[in-house]
């Protein structure tokens, strides 16, 4: 991508000023996507974006600074940049000979997308028009999307470490409105992996297609969600993000330094039943938040937060754990050169229960069953956390009832986690994810068996 | 780099269009700076350009599009053919089309302070530095700030199609943040305060401080109510979030692609008759201003709901020849896509009340002073919403006691109807709609 002398150089020219870690991420992007939308492709887009960004350390400041001049001039005006806004270092620090570590990718890429034709993508867009439409006369509009990206990176830092990846990603969506006497409802499916186009030999479209198009439709028949505090069975796969809001966000530790996380001062504590297992795992091969190295060089490790219920670490990137005069935990992220890197979760799960999931419904008296989740927010420093339900239905007595109109759910992440009760041994992967944090996205998964929570509030309209 | 140079590099990718193709090139430039303090120190300060380049081609009816996040001229070519290939595998669409010069005048609008660039790296972190400081000495119970931040860019565009259209803007902006950290006991409330300008002499440190010490230190204390339905007052900041998604459902895109709950209902009575809703991005006031669109049209004033009636559709070009109508003005996009339709500026129409008189005249109620998940939490095809909530209990015509773990729910149809007041304290934000108190009857509030 870039030459190894070439990397030295802006490396030196960046500590010239004092600094006393300096750090160059070079990322070049490549995407294509497609949009079929009202039964008409309606375009392809290709983008192209390709820079460095240069961080110098001093003391307690970071100065940061990107360029997409990848030039040596270019590079060396960016690291002047980056040292200006970290000044008044010691100096004499020098850089450490660069030697280069890679790190095994997560899995094996067997077709890269860029090999494949346009016209094959654009035409898996046609098929899963054609099956969600045909899944029933009340679906009025579909659209469907397919992504693939490619992300090559190169870290290389004052300390000596140089590495590099090569990131794939491959995705696909549908979203569907059935028309029903009650009005409009949405459904929504997608699968992504960080794999090629395989992806399709896995995957047929008409099936994700198909799924989209029954959510809606299924909600067509839906009634108001029920509002106030009830026991709550969690589905199995994308429930996964629950654990994401509930505790994965305030288990990093930048925010528990900064005090914003309502689980800081609790490691060695039992915080969960004790069939509760977390791990942010970035090396789980062909799971959306997978790489080889992090985004700063930094292999990619499985975490393991929560065992056996008490909380066992936190999650860190490289400057939170220099300070700590620990190693990183490879979960230093960015969304771009663009960007400085932060405390990010990668594949974060709820290891496998014991319990068979159809005695956990049939043990549940009244309360709601949420099938698919949306999106989440959590406020760190309180746990109170939010997740849109995009798939719910009432369960009565031990029963799954009828399907409930979309609604929030809403709980507090150490409450939650003290309110499993039992887990359940059908453990899945949920769909791919953009996490979002400080403005920046990235990439995750969420994972997790059926269980169920004793108490979280439903926020419908039904009295 | 300038909006006539960009121009330039514009002119030349039209010029390399072909017989038969349209062509229509937008090319973007920013610097920016951000500051970020903790604890008395720098954190981190990041100086950074960038710039990028979107090509969409139209050629036989069909669309194709690329972007790069470079101005290289070997890229513009490469752009250029990437996006005239992606052409050939699109679907054809007789609607397709450029944007072509309607004769409306651009507002002049002075969205470019120099100010800003005189503006020293030192003084922008003193700003950062101050901020920092009110927050913590504003209350004891203040135990941290999470981040102290000051930011500023300076944007320049251009837009040139094949079409007659040329466009260039240019704008500074800056911004201070906080987020503050309340404690009691074992409890820890969160809060934010913030101030936009156009350059950083217009900013208020004292303000931004007072509203992250006050949101954080109100809620503490605060207990999950009982569910029941109540008046709700929302907080201009909350009903500004709540405006834009309103209004994405008054896109002519939504409209045309049957996705828009109020669809066939111009002319109908949508909301309370004390409701009008207008987007002027021609308005100077507006953060979000801007005197062209995302195709260089000019903006214009659109008044979108007047006196509870339905009365329009917001237009891009397309969406507006597909609709036997024309754009109004409101292509909305970024370099990286092709031109969407959006607000730009959206407000209501204010009414005659400060939001204490508001409050003096409600029994039972909640002052909604935060929402969170609200993008996941409502659905703008259905017009369903559920969303995470916190406030102050409204008792008697005051303020009482702090309610978290709440949530509140309706559907966007409802709520419009519901609106019992619009209060007089209209406040640009930084996002596209304004905000202003909110007075909305019969919300289901969800608690223990």
């Amino acid at each position: 991508m870039i030459d190894e002398s070439v990397v030295s150089g802006t490396l030196s020219e960046a500590l010239k000023t004092g600094g006393e870690f300096a750090e160059v991420f070079v990322e070049d992007r490549r995407s294509s996507s497609a949009l079929l939308d009202d039964g008409k492709v309606e375009e392809l887009t290709s983008g192209r974006t390709r820079g460095a960004g240069i961080r110098v350390v001093v003391g307690e400041t970071t100065g940061f600074a990107h360029t997409s001049d990848l030039s040596e001039a270019g590079l060396a005006k960016a690291a002047r940049a980056a040292a200006a806004a970290a000044r008044g270092g010691g100096g004499g620090h020098q850089i450490v000979a660069l030697s280069r570590v890679d790190a095994p990718a997560p899995n094996e890429i067997e077709v890269l997308p860029e090999t494949v034709a346009k016209a094959t993508k654009v035409e898996l867009l046609g098929r899963a028009d054609e099956a969600a439409r045909a899944a029933g006369s009340a679906i009025t509009q579909v659209s469907a999307r397919y992504a693939d990206g490619r992300r090559r990176i190169l870290v290389a830092n004052s300390d000596g470490l140089l590495a590099g990846d090569d990131q794939v990603r491959t995705r696909f969506a549908v979203s569907c409105v059935a028309m029903g006497d009650t009005g409009m409802q949405t459904g929504f499916e997608s699968v992504g992996r960080p794999i090629g186009f395989e992806l399709f030999d896995e995957y047929e479209v008409d099936e994700l297609a198909r799924t989209a198009a029954n959510r809606a439709l299924t909600k067509l028949a839906a009634q108001p969600a029920p509002s106030g505090s009830m026991q709550v069975v969690i589905g199995p796969g994308g429930g996964g993000v629950l654990f994401h809001e509930a505790c994965g966000h305030g288990l990093e530790a930048d925010l528990v330094a900064k005090q914003a996380s309502v689980f800081r001062n609790r490691v060695g504590e039992q915080v969960a039943h004790p069939e509760v297992t977390l791990i942010d795992d970035g090396t789980m091969a062909r799971e959306w938040g997978a790489y080889a190295i992090d985004d700063e060089g930094r292999p990619a490790q499985r975490n393991v937060l929560i065992e056996n219920g008490v909380l066992t670490d936190y999650m860190w990137d490289l400057l939170r754990a220099r300070k700590e005069g620990r190693d990183s935990s490879g979960n230093g992220r960015r969304q771009s050169y663009q960007h400085l890197p932060m405390v990010r979760l990668t594949n974060t799960y709820l290891a496998n229960g014991t319990d068979d999931p159809q005695d956990i419904i049939a043990a549940t008296d009244r309360g709601v069953y949420v099938a698919h989740l949306g999106g989440g927010q959590v406020n760190t420093a309180t746990g109170d956390f939010v997740f849109g339900m995009s798939e719910a239905y009432l369960i009565e007595n031990g029963q799954i009832g009828p399907p409930i109109r979309e609604g929030n759910l809403i709980g507090n992440g150490p409450e939650v986690l003290a309110g499993i009760e039992v887990l359940g041994n059908d453990f899945a992967m949920g769909s791919p994810g953009t996490c979002g944090k400080d403005g920046q996205g990235v990439p995750v998964g969420d994972g997790t068996s059926t269980l169920r929570v004793a108490s979280m509030t439903i926020g419908g309209t039904a009295a | 780099m300038n909006p006539e140079e960009l121009l330039e590099i514009a002119e030349r990718i039209v010029g390399w269009g072909r017989d038969g193709e349209q062509i229509e090139a937008v090319v973007g430039h920013s610097q920016e700076t951000e500051v970020r303090v903790y604890e008395g120190e720098i954190e981190s300060l990041s100086v950074a350009e960038s710039q990028g380049v979107g090509i969409r081609v139209i050629a036989d009816g069909r669309q194709g599009f690329a972007h790069a996040g470079t101005l290289d001229p070997e890229v513009l070519e490469e752009t250029l053919a990437e996006a005239r290939d992606n052409t050939v595998f699109g679907s054809p669409d007789e609607f397709f089309g450029l944007a072509e010069p309607d004769g409306v005048e651009p507002p002049e609008l002075y969205l470019y302070n120099e100010a800003l660039l005189e503006y020293g790296t030192e003084a922008k972190i003193d700003l950062a530095l101050e901020l920092e400081r009110l927050v913590q000495a504003g209350d004891p119970r203040i135990v941290g700030v999470e981040s102290a931040d000051y930011g500023d860019a300076l944007s320049a565009d251009a837009i040139a199609t094949t079409t007659g259209i040329r466009s260039t803007g240019r704008d500074t902006s800056c911004y201070l943040t906080a987020y503050s950290l309340a404690s009691e006991g074992d409890e820890t409330q969160t809060g934010f305060g913030f101030s936009v300008g156009r350059e950083p002499s217009t900013l208020d440190v004292a303000v931004a401080a007072k509203d992250a010490v006050e949101r954080a230190t109100r809620m503490l204390g605060a207990t999950q109510p009982s569910s029941e339905r109540v008046t709700v007052v929302l907080d201009p900041f909350v009903t500004a979030q709540f405006l834009g998604i309103i209004g994405s459902t008054l896109s002519g895109e939504a409209v045309l692609k049957g996705r828009s709950l109020f669809a066939d209902r111009l002319g109908d009575q949508v909301a309370a008759s004390i409701v009008t809703l207008v987007d002027d991005p021609t308005n100077p006031e507006a953060f979000t201003s801007s005197d062209a669109d995302g195709e260089g049209l000019a903006t214009r004033r659109n008044q979108l709901i007047g006196v509870g009636q339905l009365e329009r559709f917001l237009h891009n070009s397309y969406t507006g020849r597909r609709s036997g109508s024309a754009s109004t003005g409101s292509a909305v996009r970024g370099y990286a896509s092709t031109p969407g339709v959006g607000c730009q500026a959206l407000s209501l129409v204010p009414g005659d009340q400060p939001p204490e008189e508001l409050i003096a005249g409600i029994d039972n109620g909640v002052l909604v002073q935060g929402v969170s998940g609200l993008h996941s939490g409502v659905n703008p095809v259905s017009g369903d919403f559920s969303t995470g909530a916190e406030g102050l209990r409204i008792r008697n015509g005051e303020l009482a006691e702090p309610v978290r773990e709440i949530t509140i729910a309706s559907t966007l149809q409802r709520m419009l109807l519901d609106v019992a007041a619009v209060g007089s304290d209209l406040t640009w934000l930084p996002m596209s709609s304004a905000g202003v108190s909110l007075v909305v009857a019969e919300v289901t509030m969800s608690g223990a």
